[in-house]
Formats: structure tokens, sequence, C-alpha cells
């Protein structure tokens, strides 16, 4: 879905999504790097449990919310990869019937 | 237009409750609210349903209201998103746990049993997910909590239903007798009269007091919530403690409302609040104490309300000290949502029988000025 | 990401936002002497329009455009400015008393400053069409940031959407850098173009004019480009799979699609101003809500500043402008320089900013987006959050909810986890709509602190109140 430049240099980064390897680039939020990998689908939303996906990519929408070493509900798009950085989708919903 | 029978200030629960208990008696009732109904603290509280750890003079009031709450939408055709799964209070020692004992069998001795003492397994059952160097808990079983805003508006619209008028963005100015009747100004100019007026003005109420000359010792706060973002499902009852002040629900779409009485600050004239953080970071390490399950939660959203708080922290409801045919419904000190459904009940009994089924007596204005020395 | 450790418990004057703003108001305010922190969510100067612009992985500058390198003479000058600097760090809260919330690397700290720029820049205006909310619709911005960060473009059915000029730089972007693009549904209304005629002269001499036509016909040679698109919707199972959309002729048109780019303007990115209480107007010309600042930048709450698109969309040259005019006047305000030296020094910015504003009045007529793709209907979601539908909206306000506050209390529009960044201003022109009133009339939603999450770690982690007494037993 998104192919990367061939200008652009950088050293490789690697991490798990989902417990499954991952190659990106340094400078990658996050979010950039699952969409560079092909990963589109981040998460299901909240109520509905439809699938979401990045959207504006700078920190205001909120779509990007994925857990990140551990710590849930972080903006994917604000967050630099790392070296063995962890990332795990997350499953919208909360409600449980009462 | 004829004038109406009674002019409610107030578009909060108990202003909207007090119109539809008048209305339902056949009075034409008009509501005078000086933004929108449900814009202060009857719309932004954390809708607490308790009865649990009331003052002693509250609690018939509140068991009364508590029938009511438990068939809500009968008096006001929505169930208000009221959500019964019990309020419990948390001793953290042992010395906290003899406080609850204590509690008890005064109750007791006052003919009142709607309070349960748990042990450290009977508190772990109902809340498994509170931290284990707790040591037991009251608990009121039928206890829980509404949305305070939907159940405001439902009231204001059954009300309206019944043939109340409620007037939103009218400010009351100048309250004076003409002729025998109440003569009402408000900011924008117009007039409004009436024989009977109550006051149901909540943080401002002292204002309308003032204008009858009538003094009322009221303090204004700004009582400060947040919320967290959504959590996996972990607890069902509303959490209180013994000693550390805290308000803790978590509600059917998995975020969690912390309350618990930290003050932020309020210019009541500007309907302004601020936040003082280093309150919400003393609430936010009680939760921490409390409930490990919430420490990789966040913070989505923190606000404040503005609200009336008596000396003693209890209301004033009943009729006015110095004037006939005005009565006063306000002052709840921050607890005053459960009572809203009975409160205008007693206050329709006020205006039409001149006396209430409920003892109002440690609620009088005037308690203020009595008093030791 | 970097860490709080450094920083100091206050500072004279803080800048929030390292756009062109933020970056021109902390340079000139440091170099007048001023102990300046600018503090920014990114983790590299820039803001939005100047992305990565200290460390883009392209190769090749043609393909961003000369304008967007413009940014990097921004950069030599404040890092010698001695201002210092806070990237990767969110600003949760400004009180009136000017103490600031800022969390970074999972610590949270409070600041307090003499004075406060906020100069947070814009987000693109929402878009609700059916359908927006499918993975594979993204804003034009988004593909542009990716673009800058990371050198990375998209392959496969590519449909740009919308209108304004974003929208034609990001297409010409990706066409220099290889990509092939379907489509370029024009959604701009044509009744706009007469109604932006009087304002052509003032365009015609800016140096908007050279610049957007050479864009445009640079695209449109190689894209096709759909003009008068009346309405869009993006279908699709469990992602974006088709573009449908309407000509004005009225008939529909399905096109296979794999990424859909849409773009109708920016608007000011005015949470944490309004958290703060600065008051706000509703600009009827912009269809946006911004915060109400005098020629100084100053807003309604004495030592908060607003400089930038943040206190109303004007471009990056303008915010420049601005930013050193509001920098100026701090620096009058805390008594290190005289006013009369601060008017002879403003002079130059000011008529920087009058050349930076000329030519915008056409640009916002001609591209003032349709009510269609403002006020939307049905199912159409409104609240992206918590998932709200235009239909429930209008709905509520039968019943009594006429404000986007109560509609917040009363449907959780606007209580998510985006604070009605991209739902605020639809809410309150639904609201309008169904209630035959202005915006301006309705209001927006009024915002608190934080302005971003902030975790129970961070918060507990914050110094407390001394007084247990300002707490209340609840029995």
């Amino acid at each position: 879905m998104f192919r990367r430049l061939p200008d652009a240099k950088r050293d490789t980064v690697s991490l798990t999504v989902d417990g499954n390897a991952l190659t990106a680039r340094a400078g990658d939020s996050v979010a950039a790097a699952l969409l560079a990998a092909g990963v589109l689908v981040c998460r299901t939303s909240a109520v509905s449990e439809t699938p979401r996906a990045p959207y504006c990519l700078m920190g205001v929408c909120f779509e990007c919310l994925l857990a990140i070493d551990g710590r849930q509900n972080r903006q994917a798009c604000l967050v630099q990869v790392a070296d063995g950085m962890r990332i795990e989708t997350q499953a919208g919903k909360r409600e449980v019937g009462r | 237009m004829a004038a109406p029978d009674v002019i409610v200030i107030g578009g909060g629960l108990h202003g909207c409750s007090s119109a539809l208990h008048l209305a339902r008696r056949g009075l034409a009732v008009t509501l005078l609210e000086k933004d929108h109904v449900g814009r202060h603290a009857s719309g932004v509280n954390a809708g607490g349903v308790r009865r649990l750890g009331r003052h002693v003079a509250e609690i018939p009031l509140s068991l009364a209201a508590m029938e009511l709450w438990h068939g809500i939408r009968d008096l006001v055709d929505d169930d208000c998103g009221f959500e019964s799964h019990g309020q419990v209070k948390v001793a953290e020692s042992e010395a906290e746990l003899e406080i609850l004992r204590r509690r008890v069998a005064e109750l007791g001795t006052l003919g009142y049993s709607h309070e349960e003492l748990l042990g450290a397994d009977g508190l772990r059952e109902i809340l498994p997910a509170v931290s284990p160097h707790c040591t037991g808990a009251l608990l009121c079983r039928a206890d829980g909590a509404a949305n305070p805003y939907r159940t405001t508006l439902a009231f204001k619209r059954k009300a309206e239903s019944l043939g109340a008028r409620i007037e939103e963005g009218r400010r009351v100015t100048g309250l004076r007798r003409v002729r025998g009747l109440w003569r009402i100004e408000t900011a924008e100019g117009a007039a409004f009269e009436s024989p009977v007026v109550i006051n149901c003005a909540g943080a401002w109420a002292d204002r309308i007091a003032a204008l009858l000359g009538e003094p009322v010792p009221l303090e204004v706060w700004a009582l400060m919530l947040m919320i967290s973002g959504r959590l996996p499902p972990f607890i069902r009852p509303v959490v209180g403690t013994v000693a550390r002040p805290l308000s803790f629900k978590q509600f059917a779409n998995g975020t969690v409302l912390i309350g618990g009485g930290y003050r932020g600050r309020a210019e009541r004239d500007r309907n302004w609040t601020e936040l003082d953080f280093r309150g919400l970071a003393q609430s936010a390490e009680t939760v921490w104490d409390l409930f490990p399950a919430m420490r990789g939660a966040e913070i989505v959203r923190a606000w404040a309300g503005i609200e009336a708080r008596m000396p003693d922290d209890i209301p004033v409801i009943g009729p006015s000290s110095t004037e006939e045919q005005l009565f006063h419904a306000f002052g709840f000190s921050g607890h005053g949502f459960q009572l809203g459904p009975i409160v205008g009940a007693l206050i329709a009994e006020l205006v039409t029988g001149g006396r209430s089924n409920l003892p109002l007596a440690p609620f009088r204005v005037d308690r203020f000025q009595k008093g030791p020395a | 990401m970097s860490d709080l450790a450094g920083l100091k418990a206050s500072y004279e004057l803080a800048v929030v936002g390292a756009g062109p703003a933020g970056l021109a108001a902390a340079t000139l305010a440091a170099e007048l002497g001023i102990d300046t922190l600018l503090i920014d969510e990114q983790d590299g100067p820039g803001g939005q329009i100047y992305r990565a612009i200290a460390r883009s992985p392209l190769g090749e500058p043609a393909i961003l455009g000369a304008d967007y390198w413009q940014g990097a003479t921004l950069l030599a000058p404040f890092r010698a400015s001695g201002a210092a600097y806070l990237p990767g760090a969110a600003v949760w809260s400004v009180s009136r008393a000017l103490e600031i919330g800022v969390s970074a690397g999972g610590t949270a700290r409070l600041i307090q400053a003499k004075h406060v720029i906020l100069a947070t820049g814009a987000l693109e205006r929402p878009f609700p069409i059916p359908g927006w909310t499918l993975p594979g619709v993204m804003t034009a911005g988004a593909a542009q940031i990716l673009l800058k960060s990371s050198g990375l473009v998209a392959e496969g059915e590519i449909v740009l959407a919308g209108s304004g000029p974003l929208l034609w730089l990001v297409a010409a972007q990706y066409l220099r850098a290889g990509a092939r693009i379907a489509a370029l549904l024009d959604t701009t209304p044509r009744a706009n173009r007469s109604a932006a005629l009087r304002h052509f002269p003032a365009f015609l001499v800016s140096s908007y004019f050279a610049k957007g036509i050479a864009l445009m016909r640079a695209v449109k040679r190689r894209v096709r480009v759909v003009r008068n698109v009346t309405a869009l919707a993006g279908e699709g199972q469990s992602r974006l799979e088709t573009v449908v959309y309407r000509e004005e002729d009225g008939r529909e048109r399905h096109l296979p699609a794999n990424l859909l780019l849409l773009h109708q303007g920016v608007t000011p990115n005015l949470n944490l101003a309004n958290a703060t209480g600065c008051a706000q107007a509703w600009d009827e010309r912009q269809l946006c809500f911004k915060p109400v600042v005098d020629g100084w930048g100053a807003s309604s709450i004495d030592g908060v500043s607003i400089a930038g698109d943040g206190a109303g969309i004007a471009g990056a040259a303008a915010a420049e402008a601005r930013g050193r005019l509001a920098a100026l006047a701090a620096a009058a305000k805390l008594g290190r320089i005289a006013s009369a030296e601060r008017d002879r020094r403003a002079a130059a910015h000011r008529a920087a900013l009058a050349r930076a504003e000329r030519g915008r009045a056409f640009l916002d007529t001609l591209y003032r987006p349709a009510k269609a793709f403002r006020v939307p209907q049905g199912d159409v979601v409104a609240c992206r959050c918590e998932e709200v539908s235009a239909r429930e909206i209008v709905a509520a306000v039968a019943l009594g909810c006429s404000g986007p506050n109560q509609m917040k209390s009363f449907l959780r529009c606007g209580m998510g986890p985006c604070q009605g960044r991209l739902c605020g201003l639809t809410v309150s022109e639904l609201i309008a709509d169904a209630r035959g009133l202005s915006p301006a009339a309705v209001g927006y939603y009024r915002l608190r602190p934080p302005v971003k999450p902030i975790t129970l770690a961070e918060l507990a982690g914050l110094p407390k109140s001394s007084e247990a007494v300002k707490a209340v037993e609840r029995s």
C-alpha cells in the first residue's frame, strides 16, 4: 500500500507487531512503520468494534491507538520506532452486558 | 398570559423536580433558569445515587428518594441511565473498619439497616479488584448511579409535558412583593409575577435570598471530576472510602469516573471553573493505591461544576424565615443528586399543604443564626 | 522522546508549538534576552507544514518543493538564539495563572511562566462523508506527512478528493515522487468562483498566484480531474474498496480505490486555547471558530498570546510574522523593551504580514467548502470516537439539546479521546442547521484540560496539594 522511496536513507529498526517481526526505518513513527509494512488496520472501534486505521498522522484524530511496550492507548503517530519495541493492536469494545 | 401559580428559580435537578411535582398536582409552574437546564452542578456531577454514608438528617429523604429512583421511568418516562450495582465505602485499616462498625450500630439504634458491614472476604467478593490492604466496607446493595444531565433533562421534559413552562436564559435580578404577589425581574428586562416562589438557585441561591434580606452563609465550590479512557470491565459498585475523598465508578462503556471532592477554583459570575492539578494528583494517588488495575489507565478529561455548600454540609429545604410563600431548596453540598426526585415532592407538599411528610427541621434556613456563641 | 529532568521550575516565556509561528516567536524572544522555553509534541521542529524539516529522509528536494525547504531557514537562528527546546512533549494544560502542565517520557510536570504564546497551528477540517471512517481513508495531510517524515508514497488506486491548495500540492508532490493518481475529485462549489472574483486582483499580485497556477497545470496534465463534485462516499467491507461520487449532472460514478485522501481546508487547532479559557468567535468567511486576539496576538486571557494558524488560518509566512509580533509584545510586557521600541521593531513584521495575507481572501472564498460536506446527514458518522451519527444529533436537538455542550452530555459526542478535534465543527454546524441559527449563536464545545490524555501514573507523580483541607468528606 505504501512503498519507500529509494532516496529514503535510514538505518533499519526491528520490532514486533502482535508477536510478528517487522522491519522499520529509524525516524519512522510507529504508525508509519505499520503502514509501510502493509498493516493498515490498527484497532477496532470502541462502540461498534469496526476496524479503524490511522487518519491524520499528526496526533489529532486518535485513530492510531496501539499498545506500545505494554502501555495501552498510545498515539502511534507520535511515537518513534526503537529496536525491540513491542506493539499490540487493540480490540475496541470494552462494553459488557450489565 | 395568566400568571403562574408558582415560579421556580433555577433549572438544576431540584428546580426541575419541584416544577414536575408541582405540575403533577395541577399547578401552573414557570421555571426561570439563567443559563440552560442542567448547566451547572446538576448536569456535571458524578451521578451517585446513594443512601450510603448520609448525614442522619438526610436519611429519611434519601430512603424515600431511593424508592423513586427504582421506579424512575414511571416518574419521568426515562430510565435516566440509572444502574444499581451497589455503593461501598471501603476501610483501609482496622481503625477505619471500627469506624464503620460504630456507624452501623448508630444507624441500628435509629432503626435503619440499609448499610451492611462487610469484612475483608465479603469486600473481595463484591470488589475483587480492590487492593488487598483493604479491611472491609459498608455496602448499600440497592444504591447505584445515573446520568446526571440526562436525569435533569428528563425531569424538565416531563414537567413540560404536564404544562410547566421552562424558560432558559432568564437571570433573576429582582425579587419583591408587589400587591401581594411576588414580582420577579430578569437581567434581560422581563418580569414575572406569581403568589409563590421556590429558590432552587444552587450556587447562586444566596443571591436570591439576599434579595429578600435573608442571610444565607453559602459557600461556592468547584468540585473536580476526571474520567479515564475505556478499560476492560473490572468493577461494578460505586466506591468511596472512609478516610480519603473518593467517588469511583466504571460505566458500561468502560470509562472510569473519578471524583471525591477535591476542589478547583470557581468564579460563579462568569460560569468559570479552573482545575487544580495538585488536587487531581492526590485523587490519582488514591486510585493508584486502591485499584492496581487502574495503573495503566489514562485520564482523558477533567472538569469541575459550580456547587453550593452550607457550613454544616446539609442543604436548606423549607420555607423562608422572613417571607411568606417563599420556599428554599438549595445548598446540597456535593451530594444532592440522589435527593432530587424527593425534594421536589417535599416542596410541592409545602406549597400545597403547608407541611411536608418527611422531617425538614434540620434543614431550616435560619439554623445558622442560632447556635453556640 | 526527551525527558523533563532538565527543565526549570519557571521560565519567563513559554511557547507551545514549534511550527513557523512558534519557532519565529521563540527565536526573537530569546534573542532579546528573554528566558524562553519552546515546547513541541513532535520529535523535531517545523510543526506540520515544515514537518521533518531537520531530518527529512528524502534525497530529492524537488519532490517537496521550494516552499517546504524555506522552513529550514528558521532552524539555525532558533538553535543559535539560546531558547530552551523541549521536543516530544505534550502540553495538556495552561491555567489562567500561566501554570503549564506538560508530559514527556511518561512523566508530568507543572511549570510556571510569566507569559505564554500558543502556536498550536492548524488541523484539517473534518470531512464527514459516508465511509470516512473506513481503513484506507486518510487526510491528504497524512499522506504528505508520510512522504516528508518517512519517504513513503502510496501505491495502488489512489483518489484525492476535496478542495483547497493543499490538495493540489499533495497531488503535485505525489506525482514528483513517482506515484500514479487515479483521479482528483474537486468538490469546490461552482458558485464559489464568481464569489471569489472580486478578490482576484489581490490574489493576482500575491505569491500564491503563480505558484498555484503552475501547480494545478502540472497536476491536470497527468491526473484526471473531475470538477464540481457534489457528493462523495467511501464504500467497502472492512476497508475502502470503492469511491462513489456524484457530478454536477447528478450522475453517480464508481471508482475502484484502496486509498482516498480527503482535504477541504484547515482550521485552527484551538483545543488548548479553548481549555485555557480564551474567548473564541465564529468566522463566517473561513467557516470555523477561532480565538479572539488583538493585533499583537493577545487573547482574552492576560498573559496568553496566540500566533500562527492557531489564531486564524493565514499560512506559514503569516505565521512567522505573527509569531514575531507576539514575541515583541511579550518582550514589552515583560519589561525587556519599551513600547516605543516594540512598535518600531514591529513595523517590518506588520509589512511582512500584510504581504503574506494578500491573496488569502481569494483562497478563502474560492475554497469555501460546500455545506453538503460540512453538515452530514443520516447515518454518516459525525463523532468518530464515540460513533455518533448526524441523525442522532439532529434527533437530540428536537429533544432540547440546543448546544454542543448539552449534546456532549447527552450523546457523548466530543467526549472521546480526540476531544472534539474531528467533530467540533461538524456538531456545531449540525445543531446550527437544525435550529436555523448561525454557528456563532450555537457556540462550540467548552473544552477542559487535559487537552491530551495523561496517564494516572503521570498525574499521581505531580506534586500534591499540601492541604488535605481542600478535600471534602463525602458523608
